[in-house]
Protein backbone atom coordinates (compact mmCIF):
# COMPACT_ATOMS: atom_id res chain seq x y z
CA UNK A 1 0.00 0.00 0.00
CA UNK A 2 0.97 3.55 -0.49
CA UNK A 3 2.14 5.32 1.94
CA UNK A 4 2.03 8.70 1.85
CA UNK A 5 3.10 9.89 5.32
CA UNK A 6 5.49 8.74 7.79
CA UNK A 7 5.44 9.32 11.82
CA UNK A 8 8.11 8.23 13.79
CA UNK A 9 6.55 7.47 17.22
CA UNK A 10 9.09 5.28 18.93
CA UNK A 11 10.01 6.21 22.40
CA UNK A 12 6.81 8.02 23.44
CA UNK A 13 4.67 6.74 25.72
CA UNK A 14 0.64 7.57 26.31
CA UNK A 15 -0.86 9.53 25.46
CA UNK A 16 1.56 11.02 22.66
CA UNK A 17 1.43 8.81 19.73
CA UNK A 18 -2.31 9.37 19.72
CA UNK A 19 -1.32 13.32 19.88
CA UNK A 20 0.74 13.27 16.93
CA UNK A 21 -1.39 10.90 15.03
CA UNK A 22 -3.84 13.46 15.25
CA UNK A 23 -1.31 16.25 14.50
CA UNK A 24 -0.26 14.63 11.62
CA UNK A 25 -3.13 13.47 10.08
CA UNK A 26 -4.42 17.38 10.40
CA UNK A 27 -2.83 18.77 7.17
CA UNK A 28 -3.32 15.11 4.91
CA UNK A 29 -5.86 14.90 2.27
CA UNK A 30 -9.08 12.78 3.08
CA UNK A 31 -7.87 9.25 1.25
CA UNK A 32 -4.17 9.57 1.86
CA UNK A 33 -2.59 6.59 4.05
CA UNK A 34 -0.48 7.25 7.37
CA UNK A 35 2.20 5.04 8.74
CA UNK A 36 2.56 5.60 12.21
CA UNK A 37 5.53 2.89 13.97
CA UNK A 38 5.13 3.24 17.95
CA UNK A 39 6.98 1.18 20.59
CA UNK A 40 4.69 1.89 23.00
CA UNK A 41 2.24 -1.51 23.63
CA UNK A 42 -0.61 0.34 24.71
CA UNK A 43 -0.81 2.22 21.43
CA UNK A 44 -2.56 -0.66 19.96
CA UNK A 45 -5.63 -0.39 21.31
CA UNK A 46 -5.39 2.98 22.09
CA UNK A 47 -4.88 3.46 17.36
CA UNK A 48 -7.72 1.05 17.25
CA UNK A 49 -10.01 3.51 19.79
CA UNK A 50 -8.61 6.68 18.07
CA UNK A 51 -9.70 5.19 14.74
CA UNK A 52 -13.34 4.35 16.30
CA UNK A 53 -14.10 7.54 17.99
CA UNK A 54 -12.39 10.07 14.74
CA UNK A 55 -13.60 8.41 12.06
CA UNK A 56 -10.07 7.74 10.67
CA UNK A 57 -9.82 4.24 8.96
CA UNK A 58 -7.32 1.79 11.22
CA UNK A 59 -6.24 -0.11 7.74
CA UNK A 60 -3.73 -2.37 9.28
CA UNK A 61 -1.65 -2.80 12.27
CA UNK A 62 1.15 -4.99 12.81
CA UNK A 63 4.37 -6.10 15.12
CA UNK A 64 7.60 -5.80 13.41
CA UNK A 65 10.64 -6.62 15.93
CA UNK A 66 8.62 -4.94 18.84
CA UNK A 67 7.66 -2.52 16.97
CA UNK A 68 4.15 -1.37 16.04
CA UNK A 69 3.53 -0.32 12.91
CA UNK A 70 0.03 1.14 11.79
CA UNK A 71 -1.68 2.07 8.38
CA UNK A 72 -4.21 4.93 9.03
CA UNK A 73 -6.56 5.98 6.66
CA UNK A 74 -7.59 9.73 6.75
CA UNK A 75 -11.11 10.50 6.69
CA UNK B 1 -19.86 16.85 19.31
CA UNK B 2 -18.86 15.18 22.53
CA UNK B 3 -17.83 17.05 26.03
CA UNK B 4 -16.09 16.45 28.51
CA UNK B 5 -15.78 18.34 31.41
CA UNK B 6 -13.06 17.63 33.92
CA UNK B 7 -12.32 19.33 37.60
CA UNK B 8 -8.28 19.60 38.27
CA UNK B 9 -8.27 20.19 42.55
CA UNK B 10 -4.97 19.11 43.05
CA UNK B 11 -1.73 20.59 42.60
CA UNK B 12 1.23 18.16 42.89
CA UNK B 13 3.02 16.50 40.08
CA UNK B 14 1.36 12.65 40.21
CA UNK B 15 -2.53 14.82 40.09
CA UNK B 16 -1.79 17.05 37.54
CA UNK B 17 -0.95 14.23 34.89
CA UNK B 18 -4.64 13.11 34.44
CA UNK B 19 -6.56 16.20 33.69
CA UNK B 20 -3.71 17.09 30.98
CA UNK B 21 -3.53 13.46 29.81
CA UNK B 22 -7.03 13.22 29.27
CA UNK B 23 -7.95 16.71 28.11
CA UNK B 24 -5.78 16.42 25.36
CA UNK B 25 -6.22 12.99 24.25
CA UNK B 26 -9.92 13.77 24.55
CA UNK B 27 -9.67 16.71 21.74
CA UNK B 28 -7.62 14.15 19.69
CA UNK B 29 -10.51 12.19 19.77
CA UNK B 30 -13.20 15.09 18.84
CA UNK B 31 -14.17 15.57 22.07
CA UNK B 32 -14.68 19.20 23.40
CA UNK B 33 -13.38 19.75 26.56
CA UNK B 34 -13.24 21.69 29.43
CA UNK B 35 -10.89 21.40 32.75
CA UNK B 36 -12.13 23.75 35.58
CA UNK B 37 -9.31 24.47 37.77
CA UNK B 38 -9.57 24.91 41.78
CA UNK B 39 -7.73 25.03 45.06
CA UNK B 40 -4.80 23.69 44.63
CA UNK B 41 -5.00 22.58 40.91
CA UNK B 42 -4.36 26.23 40.49
CA UNK B 43 -1.19 25.76 40.59
CA UNK B 44 -1.28 24.37 37.95
CA UNK B 45 -1.97 27.34 35.45
CA UNK B 46 1.24 28.92 36.56
CA UNK B 47 3.67 29.89 33.93
CA UNK B 48 5.81 28.19 35.77
CA UNK B 49 5.52 25.04 37.12
CA UNK B 50 8.28 24.10 39.62
CA UNK B 51 6.36 24.29 42.49
CA UNK B 52 4.29 20.84 41.59
CA UNK B 53 6.17 18.71 43.15
CA UNK B 54 5.51 14.84 44.34
CA UNK B 55 5.83 13.61 47.71
CA UNK B 56 6.45 10.51 49.54
CA UNK B 57 4.79 11.26 52.57
CA UNK B 58 1.36 10.16 52.38
CA UNK B 59 2.18 8.01 49.43
CA UNK B 60 2.87 4.42 50.48
CA UNK B 61 2.62 3.60 47.41
CA UNK B 62 5.17 5.32 45.66
CA UNK B 63 7.65 3.07 44.22
CA UNK B 64 11.14 3.75 46.00
CA UNK B 65 14.17 2.75 45.01
CA UNK B 66 15.12 1.61 49.14
CA UNK B 67 12.67 1.07 51.63
CA UNK B 68 12.24 4.54 53.03
CA UNK B 69 10.34 4.85 56.57
CA UNK B 70 8.44 7.55 56.92
CA UNK B 71 10.33 9.46 59.19
CA UNK B 72 13.32 9.47 57.16
CA UNK B 73 10.54 10.72 54.08
CA UNK B 74 9.71 13.59 56.11
CA UNK B 75 13.41 15.06 56.22
CA UNK B 76 13.70 18.33 54.51
CA UNK B 77 14.86 17.93 50.98
CA UNK B 78 13.16 14.51 50.34
CA UNK B 79 9.84 16.00 48.73
CA UNK B 80 12.79 17.84 45.98
CA UNK B 81 14.40 14.48 45.58
CA UNK B 82 11.39 11.97 45.36
CA UNK B 83 10.48 14.70 42.70
CA UNK B 84 13.37 15.10 41.07
CA UNK B 85 13.48 11.18 40.74
CA UNK B 86 10.22 11.03 39.51
CA UNK B 87 10.55 13.80 36.60
CA UNK B 88 13.97 12.01 35.52
CA UNK B 89 11.78 8.50 35.26
CA UNK B 90 9.28 10.75 33.30
CA UNK B 91 12.05 11.76 30.95
CA UNK B 92 13.31 8.05 30.46
CA UNK B 93 10.64 6.55 29.75
CA UNK B 94 8.77 8.78 26.82
CA UNK B 95 5.77 10.19 29.14
CA UNK B 96 5.90 14.38 28.27
CA UNK B 97 6.51 16.94 30.54
CA UNK B 98 3.61 18.66 32.10
CA UNK B 99 4.67 21.88 30.49
CA UNK B 100 3.95 19.50 27.13
CA UNK B 101 1.06 17.90 27.99
CA UNK B 102 -0.53 21.35 28.75
CA UNK B 103 0.54 23.50 25.67
CA UNK B 104 -0.46 20.24 23.91
CA UNK B 105 -4.02 20.86 25.33
CA UNK B 106 -3.95 24.26 24.81
CA UNK B 107 -3.17 23.87 21.04
CA UNK B 108 -6.17 21.44 20.40
CA UNK B 109 -8.20 24.07 21.63
CA UNK B 110 -9.16 22.46 25.86
CA UNK B 111 -10.63 25.50 27.42
CA UNK B 112 -9.12 26.33 30.90
CA UNK B 113 -11.20 27.69 33.62
CA UNK B 114 -9.72 29.19 36.62
CA UNK B 115 -11.72 29.22 39.65
CA UNK B 116 -11.88 32.80 40.55
CA UNK B 117 -12.94 32.51 44.05
CA UNK B 118 -9.80 30.29 44.90
CA UNK B 119 -7.74 33.42 43.48
CA UNK B 120 -9.41 35.77 45.39
CA UNK B 121 -8.99 33.19 48.77
CA UNK B 122 -5.40 32.85 47.94
CA UNK B 123 -4.81 36.31 46.93
CA UNK B 124 -3.05 34.30 43.67
CA UNK B 125 -1.67 37.44 41.21
CA UNK B 126 -3.09 36.95 37.78
CA UNK B 127 0.02 37.93 36.40
CA UNK B 128 1.36 34.64 37.34
CA UNK B 129 -1.08 32.42 34.85
CA UNK B 130 -0.29 31.64 31.56
CA UNK B 131 -2.36 33.32 28.50
CA UNK B 132 -5.35 32.08 27.56
CA UNK B 133 -7.31 30.84 29.99
CA UNK B 134 -10.86 31.98 31.30
CA UNK B 135 -12.13 32.92 34.94
CA UNK B 136 -15.37 31.64 36.25
CA UNK B 137 -17.05 29.77 39.06
CA UNK B 138 -19.12 26.80 39.98
CA UNK B 139 -22.12 27.90 37.14
CA UNK B 140 -19.95 28.60 34.52
CA UNK B 141 -18.44 24.67 35.23
CA UNK B 142 -22.41 23.30 35.66
CA UNK B 143 -23.16 24.95 32.82
CA UNK B 144 -20.08 23.19 30.41
CA UNK B 145 -20.90 20.06 32.63
CA UNK B 146 -24.68 19.62 32.24
CA UNK B 147 -24.22 18.91 28.65
CA UNK B 148 -21.27 16.60 29.08
CA UNK B 149 -21.03 13.15 28.49
CA UNK B 150 -17.87 12.68 30.54
CA UNK B 151 -17.26 14.61 33.98
CA UNK B 152 -14.35 13.78 36.01
CA UNK B 153 -13.26 15.07 39.55
CA UNK B 154 -9.39 14.72 40.01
Amino acid sequence: MNVDKELDARGLNCPLPILKTKKSLADMQPGQILRVVSTDCGSVKDMQAFANQTGNQLVSQEEQNGEYVFLMKKK
Amino acid sequence: MKKMAIIASKGTLDMAYPPFILGSTAAALGFDVQIFFTFYGLQLLRKDLSSVKVSPLANPAMPMPVPMPVLVQALPGMESMATMMMKDMIKKKGVASLEDLRSLCLEADVKFVACQMTVDLFEFDKKDFIDGIEFGGAATFLEFAGEANVSLFV
